[in-house]
């Protein structure tokens, strides 16, 4: 039998204050209901003071932990067990919990009784002991051990009810997304974009993903890997995705931009339409996957010519970051495996062979001097596709075939 | 048979299916799947277009589905053509990928053809082979293949539910032995139990496993074959890269949604009817052991939907078609051997002497038999042995 009725939620960031702080339990709130919605078992949410607690109902409390390890903003969790605030009731339950835990095995263990509610006597140490000795005329293989103690056994006796609980799940950490503000993710095909968006939403930015398709010079597959990407982030928070048709853009700059700084102009060109993106979806930054020095494209020369096309600030979370933490986090957050898929992107397909790798601003605003750009970007813009969800409509018409 | 001869030919109202052992009915919706994919989801998976997409699509959702039923990763899945097929891969391709290793395989004397010949095949190329003898249950033991392990065993092949008597063998008893010998990978041709003893792949350390939709009341020329992760296998089809360059040839699309769904239906019908599967088959077994001159040779723990039984010095066949002509269809040992009339091979190494052997009749059910069909395929079975007994004297 299951013997967890509530799973407690601890929140860090506790230099948070004021108004933040509401807002920050607000957020997380919001977010976390919306990811208990669709789990059968009705869970709900409880909020106290300074925790939550997800009442289970008829949930699986292992289904509940699952889901909620990819909520920004929880540094920590424990499934436990509500009792009513009775010296008898609260040493059952401490007993059923650690027999849970322990399975008979031998175990040296700790109690901790805290004590928000003050009026409840006896107080937190005379608690401790009571508990203690407890479990120790009732378990044969239980010894107590302050100082490294196999397990800890937390006992929270609160106003209306005391909580009993054992071992403290990690949580993802960070903000609740959509605390920041939001920004726009410029998400290729590759693996380290979708780790930068993925950084983003952990500091709380609510994304909106830019995609750039090419037909026929990319393939549908590769826009599907982009939408699988997007699909895969979304599980973090809400990500809308556009898709910006690329194709006149590509053409033009091949025709009219010499091939060494036709991969700068087309970044300038994208950031430009961001950029328009940004504004028409109120978003306050542009974040990207660069990492400083892996391409042509990210020296800090290049970043600095093509960063001159636009006033808003461009965050890179992977800066710093080399490829072998970069794919850490891809395959722990489950991108790496799509965005090895083997499809071209726009980039990819156009790469000249011999691209400037320090680009100059001066130079390469001459160069695109005879771009129609305002045009060519409101064309671009003109034929964005923008999808809220990534459920395909054809996704129906699969299962009902399975 | 003048008696017999007399008796009207019964319509398809009065039909009593008993051969699902050789293949079931698939289920009306399989059949839907199957031919709206077939229409709808025509494109090779392969080509780069957008239909291509949209069949691969539909092609990787049936393998999730599948996967996850099965708790196996769907990169350990390949879809092949059907139980022979998957039992090929699975011996030839590890042979060919582990021959430089070792050549020394271990398998049983109960195994269906389509994993006998290819390793008496092997045999002959120059393999080892330990062929370990059933008892009269049916069943062989882990102790067994503990006794004839080697450093050089390759692999391991036991089927899960022997096709002629229901016997099950202790697979997981196996799978927890060769856990510790990384180099024996061990094949399971889960053909008869799949969708009715689910083995957990998660769970249970087998390496190879073998499925065939049709025993599932999917379409015949579709099946899979679970591969483990890290299990060496030398690819038997070649040319195209399909199924991650492990099986060549274009992929049944519509085959693979087929097998997936009816894997899906099959498993769920079986899990909430079989208790009772269990008490029909008891009584039909009962019904069977009370007549005279039958003796029922599956053991008493066989899996229920194969019920198998003798009647000493009658030949199997004339009872078969006797009961056929009242609209009861049975069979004799494996349909795959049928045709040679020969007593069953597999009874024989069970122990049992040709006679019995040679009279042998499979009674298979499937999750669709009511317990009426099974109470009158008894009614009819007692009134033809006892006209036939009447006739042929026993020798």
């Amino acid at each position: 039998m299951n013997i967890y009725d509530h799973i407690l939620i601890r929140y860090g960031e506790l230099a948070l204050k004021g108004k933040n702080r509401h807002h920050f339990i607000q957020k997380l709130k919001d977010q976390i209901v919306s990811k208990l919605a669709p789990l059968s078992g009705h869970p709900t949410l409880d909020i106290a003071r300074d925790r939550m607690f997800v009442r289970l109902n008829e949930a699986n409390h292992k289904e509940v932990l699952t889901v909620l390890q990819s909520v920004f903003g929880i540094s920590s969790m424990s499934a436990a067990a509500k009792a009513p605030s009775e010296v008898e009731k609260i040493c059952e339950t401490a007993l059923s919990v650690f027999n849970e835990q322990t399975a008979g095995q031998p175990t040296r263990f700790k109690v901790t009784v805290r004590r928000p509610d003050k009026t409840f006597q006896p107080d937190s140490q005379v608690m401790n002991g009571i508990v203690g000795s407890y479990l120790l005329q009732h378990c044969a293989n239980a010894s107590v051990d302050v100082h490294t103690p196999d397990i800890e056994l937390k006992v929270e006796i609160r106003h209306n009810a005391t909580y009993v609980f054992s071992g403290d799940i990690k949580g993802v950490g960070g903000l609740p997304v959509g605390i920041s503000g939001r920004a726009m993710l410029m998400l290729s095909g590759g693996i380290d974009s979708p780790v930068a968006g993925y950084l983003g939403m952990r500091r709380g930015l609510t994304l909106e993903a830019v995609h750039f398709h090419s037909p026929p010079y990319t393939s549908e597959r590769a826009k599907q890997k982009v939408i699988s990407l997007a699909q895969r982030l979304s599980a973090f928070g809400p990500v809308r995705l556009h898709i910006v048709p690329f194709t006149a853009i590509q053409e033009t700059i091949r025709k009219e931009v010499p091939g060494f700084i036709a991969m700068t102009v087309t970044r300038r060109m994208m950031l430009r339409i961001t950029r328009q993106l940004a504004e028409a979806n109120d978003a306050l930054a542009i974040v990207t996957g660069e990492s400083l020095g892996q391409v042509a494209s990210q020296t800090l020369e290049s970043m600095h010519t093509i960063d001159a096309v636009c006033d808003l600030p461009i965050l890179r979370p992977l800066i710093t970051t080399d490829k072998i933490d970069i794919t850490k986090v891809a395959r722990q957050i489950q991108t790496y495996d799509i965005s090895i898929q083997p499809h071209e992107d726009c980039c990819t397909v156009f790469l000249p062979s011999a691209p400037k790798t320090r680009p100059k601003r001066g130079p390469t605003a001459f160069y695109e001097a005879g771009l129609q750009t305002e045009t060519l970007i409101a064309e671009a813009l003109a034929g964005v596709e923008t999808m809220e969800s990534f459920d395909e409509k054809s996704e129906k018409e699969y299962s009902d075939l399975l | 048979m003048s008696l017999l001869l007399r008796v009207k030919k019964v319509g398809n109202d009065q039909v009593i299916y008993l051969d699902n052992s050789a293949t079931t009915k698939p289920f009306q919706e399989v059949v839907d799947a199957f031919s709206k994919t077939s229409l709808r989801f025509f494109a090779n998976p392969a080509s780069i277009h957008s239909e291509a997409l949209e069949a691969e699509k539909l092609l990787s959702r049936a393998r999730q589905q599948l996967a996850s039923l099965l708790h196996a990763d769907e990169e350990e899945l390949v879809f092949t053509s059907g139980g022979t097929e998957g039992n090929h891969m699975a011996i030839f391709g590890r042979a060919r990928a582990m021959q430089h290793r070792g050549k020394h395989i271990i398998t049983t004397k109960l195994e269906h053809p389509s994993v006998q010949k290819p390793i008496e095949h092997l045999e002959q190329e120059g393999f080892e082979v330990t062929w370990l003898t059933p008892n009269q249950r049916g069943v062989v033991t882990a102790e067994q293949v503990k006794d004839a392990l080697r450093d050089d065993t390759i692999l391991v092949s036991i089927m899960h539910v022997n096709n002629e008597l229901g016997s099950i063998q202790p697979v997981q008893e196996v799978a927890s032995l060769l856990a510790t010998h990384p180099l024996a990978a061990f094949h399971v041709d889960h053909v008869q139990g799949a969708a009715k003893l689910p083995l957990a792949l998660r769970q249970l350390p087998i390496d190879l496993l073998t499925l065939s939709s049709h025993k599932f009341h999917g379409m015949k020329g579709s099946g899979v074959l679970f591969v483990r992760k890290g299990t060496a296998l030398s690819p038997i089809q070649i040319g195209g890269t399909q199924e991650g360059g492990r099986r060549a040839g274009t992929v049944s699309v519509p085959g693979a949604v087929a097998l997936a769904k009816a894997f899906r239906l099959a498993a769920e019908r079986y899990e909430t009817e079989w208790v009772h599967l269990g008490t029909i088959s008891q009584q039909f077994r009962d019904l069977l052991a009370s007549m005279k001159g039958v003796r029922v040779l599956s053991p008493p723990d066989a899996i229920p939907t194969i019920v198998n039984i003798a009647v000493p010095g009658l030949k199997a066949e004339i009872l078969i078609h006797a009961l056929s002509r009242q609209g009861i269809f049975a069979s004799t040992q494996s349909a795959c051997s049928t045709r040679t009339y020969a007593p069953s091979r597999v009874l024989l190494e069970c122990g049992h002497s040709e006679i019995v052997a040679g009279s042998a009749i499979r009674f298979s059910l499937s999750c669709e038999t009511k317990q009426k069909d099974l109470e009158r395929a008894a009614t009819v079975f007692q009134q033809a042995l006892h006209s036939l007994q009447k006739v042929m004297k026993p020798s």
